[in-house]
């Protein structure tokens, strides 16, 4: 592997991470992160869309008429994740039912659509792979530090195991019900963008406009 | 797909932007993708199916006390008795087969559910199956359980679940919940095994056969008549709570199990 082609599949995990950097992805970020097995899966379910995505795209690209660009990349999308839930439904029956409408929900994840349109149209099949396995690993990244805090300081466990004995099993631990519910994903992230772009200050956007003192008599 | 960017010839001589090139790149992804599609659908169908009736299985075990842990699900089945009950005649029916029916599907057909009245709708389901399966489990000759399917409106979800009564029709045995989308953590408790430990021993019906089981907020006073008929609520998940409410309410209600209950009462062989 070239170091262009590593740069590829490790950028986006820290430097161009999908959720932190772009901003993209949000929804199930919030909604999955309550436990971290349910995570772990749409992880990997997210993975495996954006690298198969990715390289089918690669493949048509230069049959791609771009009149119905963004249709083709669609239903490529939509059968992937169609086949990705029947595989969960049928091999992983009791964490398809958690993870319920988000696998499905796959196909509005903006980070697919993103990568093929940006990425995969106008690159080779394999950098295409390793750009959406890359992406996968910077959305897992993000996810499974969510879903860790949520499920530890939320429910007193990881994995479903017990860390924390529950004040109401006995133990010593008040669970945070504000982990369990989508407003604390949000304030994660935010502390999680805010420590990566403290650590990494290149990462900090320009700004769009700038509050300017006026004098009094300046103004007049 | 691989064999769109294989083929080469006219095709590749077209210009990308030409309606014929569209219309051969669109209609050959959508073949394609639709292959794809409906080829692991079907092939999985078969384990998915299992899947949904072993999760149900167990849930029925589950709430009748007789799951064991590690056990063969089929294996432990065989001692529930599935019949259908029909709520017209508040009776058995032989009419479908217990084993193939689905109550989920035919409360959406018009021709096998009817409509509740929205002033007899407390549990928001809209329509009724005609007919529900029911699990009997049987100690020689007298009934020991009898395992109802119930479902209705929480605050985001229909919950789907089950009811265990013993023998005498009256006494909750166990509460479960196979499926809702209620709040995690809140109304989700539902699920908390703990809290349905709590159902265990409360009356459903009172001396005049008027379903009175509920939850309330906070708990039963101790020692009070009333506590017989009231389960801890759960905090925070009120609204989730008096859907659960509705829902027995409404499926131990004369329009639903309560004549069957009684015929079983009397009829049925119940102590």
């Amino acid at each position: 592997m070239s170091s262009s082609q590593r740069k590829i599949l490790l950028s986006p995990v820290v430097d161009n991470n999908p959720i932190t950097l772009q901003v993209l992805g949000i929804c199930s970020a919030l909604a999955v992160t309550t436990q971290l097995s349910t995570s772990v899966v749409m992880c990997l379910a997210v993975t495996a869309v954006l690298a198969a995505s990715n390289v089918s795209v690669s493949l048509i690209r230069n049959h791609m008429p771009t009149n119905i660009r963004m249709i083709v990349q669609m239903v490529i999308i939509a059968s992937l994740v169609i086949v990705v839930d029947q595989l969960l439904k049928a091999y992983a029956y009791d964490i398809s039912k958690k993870l319920s409408v988000f696998v499905g929900l796959i196909i509005t994840n903006c980070i697919v659509m993103g990568r093929t349109e940006a990425f995969a149209s106008s690159n080779k099949p394999w950098p295409s792979l390793l750009d959406g396995i890359g992406h996968g690993l910077g959305y897992s990244a993000i996810l499974l530090a969510v879903a860790v805090v949520r499920e530890l300081f939320g429910s007193g466990k990881l994995f479903g195991h017990e860390i924390f004995p529950l004040v109401t099993d006995g133990g010593w631990y008040n669970p945070n019900g504000l982990m369990l519910l989508a407003p604390s994903a949000f304030f994660l992230i935010g502390l999680i963008i805010w420590g990566v772009r403290a650590w990494k200050p290149a990462q900090v956007e320009k700004r769009e406009y700038q509050i300017k003192v006026v004098h009094r008599t300046e103004a007049i | 797909m691989p064999e769109e960017s294989g083929r080469k010839g006219w095709l590749a001589s077209l210009p990308n932007d030409s309606v014929a090139k569209t219309l051969v790149v669109a209609i050959g992804l959508c073949l394609v993708c639709s292959v794809i599609v409906s080829a692991t659908a079907v092939a999985l169908k078969p384990l998915q199916e299992r899947n949904a009736a072993l999760a149900r299985k167990i849930q029925i075990l589950k709430v009748a006390d007789l799951m064991e842990e590690g056990g063969d699900v089929d294996a432990l089945f065989s001692q529930v008795e599935t019949r259908i009950v029909d709520f017209d005649t508040g009776q058995f029916t032989d009419a479908v087969d217990p084993e193939t029916y689905n109550q989920h599907k035919a409360s959406e057909d018009p021709a096998t559910s009817i409509r509740v009245p929205p002033e007899q709708d407390i549990a928001n389901i809209q329509r009724r199956a005609r007919y529900a399966p029911i699990y009997l489990v049987r100690e020689g000759d007298e009934i020991e359980t009898i395992i109802l399917p119930i479902h209705g409106y929480g605050l985001w979800s229909t919950m789907y679940g089950f009811l265990a009564l013993a023998g005498d029709g009256r006494t909750v045995k166990g509460i479960t919940f196979y499926e809702d989308g209620e709040t995690p953590g809140l109304g989700g408790e539902i699920n908390n095994p703990r809290w349905q430990a709590r159902w265990e021993g409360k009356q459903v019906y009172d001396e005049t056969g008027e379903a009175r089981l509920r939850v309330i907020k906070g708990s039963p006073t101790a020692g009070s008549p009333e506590a017989v008929y009231q389960v801890d609520g759960l905090s925070g998940a009120t609204l989730t709570a008096n859907g659960v409410s509705f829902t027995i309410r409404y499926w131990m209600g004369d329009e639903a199990f309560g004549p069957f209950l009684a015929w079983l009462r009397e009829e049925g062989g119940l102590s």
